[in-house]
């Protein structure tokens, strides 16, 4: 309950920070939005009609009470309502996110576990310097390379767009690049500390196979801070969800982010970094409660 | 410092290299003009887009201009970029994390609620926010970054500084009547550097990949001034026809950042194993 209202004030705190500095943009966004033509009496007029004349704090609340009903304003580049706009782009959003998610799952997980089984090995080494790779190269050169190789060259995949479940691939393996580096990193350290603990041993002592030592006693308590891992990287998988979704040219949150910035479309992208936000700060509540209930033990000390 | 240093580089001879590299890179950017018999805006339109060679290492762009050499240019950008809001982020945070720590209470309360909103937003939108307000440019992007990565470091300078807090010879100083500006002075943030120097070097390569993020949306560095990030921007217009357009400042971005991830991992396992996260 505690932490409950910690994500609401902290949530509260972000909107204000971000109503605050997208208000203090000098000029009138109308003004702007008119261009040079534009009279001052229709200015003024939808100004006023825009809310835009009263109080910076009362224009705080007005926004707060809709967006708390869902209701976060009309684009004005756009002309649709945010929320509809951006209900369409979750969804998008979500399917690219996920896919990330279980490509540096899979991948990460897997080269993690053949790294720690048999450790400083050729293929440690290997896969070890390959995630520092992952980790170190942007998400659009990855997303680039993809792009010319599968795309281009072999014409396997779609090169941007969305029509099938097959245009996801690319963006997904892109955007779960990085992650899968750092997931392979955290097994690979987890899972090696895990195989000095006594209660492998213990297995090992009667007469267990390795196969089933590592699967079924040490790859149980490996997963746990994992799984952490994962909900604790979704705001990065969101800030790479930005560039992804650009380059492969698929209508999710990101890029209608990038599509409002360009448009200087402030409904637009108060209503989705906030909601980007929001999705982080209750992903990590979750993630810290679902810690709790995955890992009843006592917690083991950290090694130093 | 010395010993660190020393035993890192016995531990990790891949920490030495990528302090070479780092060398060289920077070396390379001091001495472009001197490198490379090409102007930075040198274009020769009959030879537009032409592949690798001889001549143009890299090959040359859309207007004609040497790759490479945009490339050395633009590494001046770049790791400026990696380094400068760094290290003012890395002295803000460590002012305000050592305050919040050691003064504990309201103070405490309130720079610590400032750093969890930085920290709550996802890292890119934050960055396009910031850039949004103060419009685009290199001074703006260098606030933008030192607004974004002064929240960490102060995470870490508190923690750091709570436990320094009880250790004896801080009661010490304390007893004897030493004002609380001269032990955090004196005593408390001398003792947090290691930790920050560990962190610097895993925050440039963060803050490199940033820029050259927001320069690839066009939001960050703006023509005719040239980073890594904004000649991929450009070049990916031409991905298929001309691949070194935008594959060679990529690769450039990677080779600076996996350097400083070598170098950071080597000096965290080196000073602070405790740093230990990703």
């Amino acid at each position: 309950m505690k932490r409950l209202l910690q994500a609401v004030l902290v949530l509260l705190l972000v909107s204000l920070a971000l109503f605050v500095m997208l208000r203090i943009v000098p000029g009138n966004p109308v003004a702007v939005l008119m261009g040079e033509h534009a009279n001052e009496a229709t200015i003024e007029r939808l100004t006023a009609e825009l809310g835009l004349d009263q109080p910076i704090h009362v224009q705080f609340f007005r926004y707060l009470g809709g967006a708390i009903r869902g209701d976060f304003g009309t684009s004005y580049s756009l002309g649709k309502p945010v929320s509809q706009l951006m209900g369409a782009a979750f969804v998008n959003t979500l399917l690219l996110a996920l896919a990330a998610a279980l490509f540096a799952w899979i991948v990460g997980g897997l080269c993690g576990l053949l790294a720690a089984i048999r450790k400083n090995s050729i293929p440690d080494r290997l896969f070890m310097g390959f995630s520092l790779l992952g980790i170190s190269m942007p998400v659009f050169m990855v997303a680039m390379i993809l792009q010319y190789v599968f795309g281009y060259w072999l014409h396997w995949l779609p090169i941007s767009g969305v029509s099938d479940w097959r245009s996801f691939i690319l963006p997904a393996i892109a955007l779960g690049w990085n992650s899968a580096g750092s997931i392979a990193r955290l097994v690979r350290s987890t899972l090696a500390d895990t195989l000095e603990d006594d209660y492998i041993d213990t297995a090992r002592a009667k007469g267990l196979s390795e196969t089933a030592v590592i699967w079924r006693h040490a790859l149980r308590n490996t997963m746990l801070p994992t799984v952490t891992m994962m909900a604790l990287q979704l705001s990065g998988l969101l800030s790479g969800a930005v560039i992804t979704e650009t380059v492969f040219s698929i209508n999710g949150i990101g890029r209608l982010a990038v599509q409002a910035i360009n448009g200087r479309d402030i409904p637009l992208l108060q209503g989705t970094v906030l909601f980007a936000t929001a999705l982080v700060i209750f992903g990590n509540l979750i993630a810290d409660l679902l810690y709790k209930v995955l890992d009843p033990r006592t917690r083991r000390e950290v090694k130093e | 410092m010395k010993d660190a240093l020393r035993r890192m580089i016995r531990a990790n001879k891949l920490s030495l290299v990528s302090l070479i590299v780092i060398f060289l890179l920077i070396l390379f950017s001091i001495l472009a003009p001197w490198l490379t018999p090409y102007g930075e805006a040198d274009m020769d339109l009959m030879h537009r887009l032409s592949p690798p060679s001889a001549e143009h290492l890299l090959g040359t762009d859309e207007a004609g201009r040497d790759v490479l050499t945009r490339l050395l240019y633009g590494s001046r950008v770049s790791l400026m970029v990696g380094i400068v809001p760094t290290l003012l982020s890395m002295v803000i945070g460590a002012v305000l994390g050592v305050t919040a720590g050691y003064l504990g209470g309201a103070v405490d309360s309130i720079i610590m609620r400032l750093a969890d909103i930085v920290l709550a937003f996802p890292s890119m939108l934050l960055a396009m926010v910031i850039m949004y307000t103060l419009g685009d440019g290199l001074f703006n992007v260098f606030l933008t970054l030192t607004l974004m990565n002064w929240g960490t470091v102060a995470r870490i300078a508190r923690a750091e500084t709570l436990k320094l807090k009880t250790i004896d010879y801080v009661e010490a100083a304390r007893s004897i009547g030493m004002s609380k500006g001269r032990i955090i002075m004196r005593h408390i943030l001398p003792n947090c550097i290691p930790t920050l120097i560990v962190l610097f070097t895993l925050n440039v390569p963060s803050a490199i990949l940033t820029e050259s993020a927001l320069s690839f949306l066009g939001l960050g560095i703006q023509p005719p001034s040239a980073s890594w990030g904004l000649m991929v921007n450009t070049g990916r217009q031409y991905l298929f026809n001309a691949p070194w357009l935008s594959f060679a400042p990529s690769g450039a971005i990677m080779l600076a950042v996996l350097s400083f991830n070598f170098l950071g991992d080597g000096l965290r396992d080196a000073i602070d194993p405790r740093l230990r996260r990703r």
